[in-house]
């Protein structure tokens, strides 16, 4: 997986590219760990993502709660194959998708 | 039918899931199903690597065969490790709020979802997971 940020002023949005799943799950913790500490608006761009899987989904969810408090979450450009897990799961209620 | 024994660990996900794609396009399985496939892949190959062994490092065998009429792809998941059964546990409650949520037994309630089959049997020291979905 691939991951690209940009920063503009408290805002930050990360394009990913590839699968988010065990393998590739804690590159994304680990930089969203670094990366949201003052971040009041966070995009996060799932246009290059092929597929996720609940190790990605437990990413989503610690980080929503943490934006819950500082901010917002937004998820774009979602493909239909991660558009069904979200549902499936709930995530369409807990989640922000534009 | 092909089968693969490797170490069940976290790094060799990618090697089962390209031993099993490799079958699934030979089949010119649809894009969707197998991404599905390779979606629990991570989830029950993943929870091998997690728990079956742990903490040390044990072999796991996945062995993919297909049938017809009509037709389906047969992944089964064979370990020696600690007994368990994965469909054991409840399946969680999906409209909770982000604050009240647990993410444990996720990650087996999308492969049960997205699966046509899934079925556990422990026999002669062997956890056995099958999956069948239909291509």
């Amino acid at each position: 997986m691939n991951i690209s940020k940009t920063v503009d002023g408290t805002s930050l949005s990360i394009a990913l590219e590839g699968r988010l799943d065990t393998t590739t799950a804690p590159q994304l913790d680990e930089e969203l760990k670094n990366s949201i500490g003052d971040c009041t608006t966070l995009v996060i761009d799932f246009k290059e993502l092929e597929y996720l899987s609940s190790a990605g989904l437990r990413i989503l969810l610690s980080t929503q709660k943490v934006m819950n408090k500082q901010g917002k979450m937004i998820i774009r450009n979602v493909n239909e194959t991660i558009m069904e897990v979200f549902e499936m799961t709930g995530f369409v209620d807990i989640l922000t998708i534009e | 039918m092909k089968e693969l024994t490797i170490d069940a660990t976290v790094d060799n996900i990618t090697r089962v899931t390209a031993f099993v794609d490799e079958q699934l396009e030979e089949l010119g399985c649809p894009v969707k199903a197998q991404m599905q496939i390779d979606i629990a892949i991570d989830e029950l190959f993943g929870n091998i690597a997690h728990y079956a062994y742990n903490p040390d490092v044990g072999p796991a065998t996945v062995r993919v065969e297909v049938v017809k009429d009509p037709m389906a792809v047969i992944i089964t998941f064979i370990d020696n490790g600690v007994q368990y059964d994965p469909l054991a546990k409840a399946d969680p409650d999906t409209t909770l709020s982000a604050e009240e949520r647990e993410i444990g037994g996720l990650g087996i309630y999308m492969v049960k979802k997205s699966m046509d089959e899934i079925t556990y049997e422990y026999k002669n020291g062997q956890n056995i997971l099958r999956i069948k979905k239909h291509i």
